[in-house]
């Protein structure tokens, strides 16, 4: 199969600023792919750029078997986009917004009607269809700009940090209905600060100022980086041992989750050097496990300067 | 075009709950047009005169109640002597004098031309021209073979028979009536349809990308030109319903004559709402924020358009540079248009030229403002 989305070498600048630096992927079909990073990683842009609302400085994008630039209106008719800043009316209400758009992505009655219904239900609208956009609370705002967006069964959906300042609650519903999307076909890329909503994703690309850092699936990402000199050491005087091996130049980063130290060493195989510092402190009680990465982890270890300790 | 009712319907539906917006498209306009309009007739109301009555007959006192009673002029003084005229005049006291000659009654009664000096304060050339011309008129009206004569400045005046041979004109040829309110108001009213249009489509564009949401329709198959059409034709209509209500005020309030065809009259504002709407969305398209479109739009397009519309100066008196620069200016047509039906009566024989002009300006002004919309928007 084609895939849904085919990316080379691109390239997006803002003056001489080069906020998506050439990066290149392919999407499969029907999959749920998450592009994960911090502020300003380029997320966005690369999002815009597939929908067609910001040229690229340099590179070519096949969206739905369609080249971008050239054939602009035909990608237009298989996506469906969900900004980051809300944005639909605020000045109209739900039903408006949702025969407006159902409009002008050209249903027909009969279908406006089995959509508006469908975005009601699945937004959790119920009664508060003739209520301003504008007077929803936000997840609520965000469920409906995403009905808004697949009114008329998009091939591909983008959603740029959909989740972004909603309660884990209505998070966990979005992600449900990203689900029963998926379950429909669509492919859908979503983008977000949460690393815990990569798991969700069948795919993830991790972004960093401007380019992508790692591509995979959860698990074959965790796979990838299963020897990342990572370990966690157990014990009953967590801050104690955190200042101890803070301290060594070889351990790179450390931190403290409630009666575990995680730490991340520079090579692999410390435990010994672990053991013999701890030990030499005074520190008695403790045990010391070589962990498996978390995305975070890795995520973490990626973006960090090269060559540099953290914290610094 | 389902999809371009769908943009107009949003329209109005945005507009309904807008309550400063209804109240700027609905209220403003009238507001505007009915003090901009008693303000251009009153000041020329009341102009202090002093009156000269050397002959002192029937006929003159008769006439000189025609100018006490016109509701133009207020007497401040009747003196005997000419010479005093020139105090009343520099102090101030009154800014014009009329003299009436010895014999005037005694020629009017001979079927010769007797005639009747007007003199005015200079200083003010505004007033005194259009003193000078209801003075004329109220003359002519009394008795057509009065000859008016104008003194520029009374130095010039020694004695009653030493009166300058200067016989004013008759400024407004086509407001024989001269009330000014008939020459301005319709002046008003392209002010008023051109202010309101410009101000509300240089907002309807920008407003969309300052709150984010041309993004969502840029990424629909709505066509840009069906978006476009679709902000448009709502601003069309009201624009239309604008031209209704100022024309309801001009004619029903201020009494003033719509000697031409109502057709023409509003197949033209249409052309020229056209004109606006353009104009406004090219503002609309270059601009990023709300406030950025209205500087501009007030500076930049409506201001400049208001000096060289002919409206505060007319166009005669400017340096021949601006005056070629106002062949540019649509409202200038439309002026000449407006007024042109209402004084005149003209009809689309009489306009074709600036029919032509404003067309040519309004397929320019569109498709630079299409394009611009495009550009900004990817
Ligand atoms: N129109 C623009 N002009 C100049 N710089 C821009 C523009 N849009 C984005 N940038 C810059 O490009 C970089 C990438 O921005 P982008 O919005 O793609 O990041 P992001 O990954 O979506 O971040 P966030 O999580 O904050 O949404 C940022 O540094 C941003 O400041
Ligand atoms: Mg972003």
């Amino acid at each position: 199969m084609a895939p849904a989305i085919r990316a080379h070498d691109l390239t997006k600048k803002f003056g001489s600023f080069t906020a998506v630096d050439s990066i290149s992927f392919e999407i499969e079909e029907g999959k749920i792919i998450g592009f994960i990073g911090a502020n300003g990683a380029g997320k966005s842009t690369t999002i815009k750029m597939l929908c067609g609302l910001t040229k690229p400085t340099s590179g070519v994008m096949e969206v739905a078997g369609f080249d971008v630039a050239k054939h602009p209106e035909k990608v237009r008719e298989n996506i469906g986009y969900m900004s980051q800043k809300f944005s639909l009316y605020s000045d109209l209400t739900v039903k408006e917004n949702i025969e407006f758009y159902g409009g002008v992505y050209g249903l027909s009655r009969n279908e406006l009607k089995d959509r508006l219904s469908w975005v009601i239900e699945v937004a959790d609208l119920k009664g508060r269809e003739n209520l301003l956009t504008s007077d929803l609370p936000l997840g609520w705002r965000q469920r409906l700009a995403l009905g808004c967006a697949v009114l008329h069964h998009p091939r591909i959906v983008f959603l740029d940090e959909p989740t972004s300042g909603v309660d884990p609650v209505v998070r966990d519903k979005f992600w449900q209905l990203i689900g029963q999307l998926s379950g429909e076909g669509a492919t859908i890329i979503v983008t977000t600060h949460h690393l815990e909503e990569a798991e969700f994703c069948e795919n993830i690309l991790m972004m960093h100022l401007g380019r992508i850092v790692v591509n995979g699936s959860p698990e074959g990402i965790r796979k990838q980086f299963s020897d990342l000199p990572l370990f966690e050491i157990e014990t009953a005087e967590p801050l104690k041992v955190f200042n101890m091996v803070e301290q060594e130049s070889w351990i790179t980063d450390a931190a403290i989750y409630g009666n575990n130290v995680h730490v991340y060493a520079e090579t692999q195989g410390p435990v010994e050097a672990l053991d013999e510092v701890l030990k030499k402190s005074g520190i008695a009680d403790f045990k010391i496990v070589k962990a498996a990465p978390t995305l975070e982890d890795i995520f973490v270890k990626e973006t960090r300067p090269k060559g540099r300790a953290p914290n610094v | 075009m389902k999809r371009i009712l769908r943009v107009v319907k949003k329209e109005f539906l945005q507009l309904r709950r807008d309550k400063r917006m209804f109240g700027m498209l609905f209220v403003a306009p009238v507001l505007q047009l009915i003090l901009l309009g008693y303000a251009a007739t009153v000041d020329v109301k009341n102009i202090p005169i002093v009156i000269c009555d050397l002959d002192n007959t029937k006929e003159s006192r008769e006439l000189l109640s025609h100018f006490t009673s016109s509701g133009y002029f207020t007497t401040v003084a009747y003196i005997d002597d000419v010479n005093q005229v020139d105090y009343y005049l520099k102090s101030g006291k009154a800014g014009m004098a009329i003299i009436v000659p010895v014999h005037f009654g005694r020629d009017l009664q001979a079927g010769r031309t007797p005639q009747l000096a007007v003199i005015a304060d200079g200083s003010d050339s505004n007033t005194s021209g259009i003193g000078l011309s209801y003075a004329s008129t109220i003359a002519l009206n009394y008795a057509r073979n009065i000859v008016v004569k104008r003194a520029e400045s009374y130095n010039l005046i020694k004695n009653a028979n030493d009166l300058p041979q200067v016989v004013a004109q008759t400024r407004a040829w086509y407001n024989p009536d001269l009330e000014s309110v008939n020459f301005m108001v319709p002046a008003v009213l392209v002010m008023v349809l051109m202010v309101i249009t410009l101000t509300i489509t240089s907002l309807a564009i920008v407003k969309e990308k300052e709150n984010g949401t041309i993004e969502q329709i840029v990424v629909t198959p709505l066509h840009d030109l069906e978006f476009i059409l679709g902000k448009m034709i709502p601003f069309i209509l009201i624009g239309m319903v604008e031209v209704l209500l100022v024309l309801f005020v001009s004619v029903y309030v201020f009494h003033v004559p719509l000697r031409g065809n109502v057709i023409t009259l509003l197949v033209l504002s249409l052309l020229f709402i056209m004109v606006a709407l353009g104009l406004g969305l090219l503002v609309s398209s270059i601009s990023k924020t709300q406030q950025q479109a209205t500087m501009t739009a007030q500076f930049f397009v409506m201001m400049p358009m208001l000096i060289l519309s002919g409206f505060i100066f007319p166009i005669e008196n400017m340096p021949r540079l601006f005056q070629y620069i106002t062949y540019l200016i649509p409202v200038r047509y439309f002026m000449e248009i407006v007024r042109g039906i209402f004084l005149k009566g003209d009809g689309f024989a009489d306009l074709w030229p600036q029919t032509l002009a404003l067309f040519a300006i309004g397929v320019v002004v569109l498709s630079m403002s299409v394009y611009t919309f495009r550009r900004s928007i990817r």
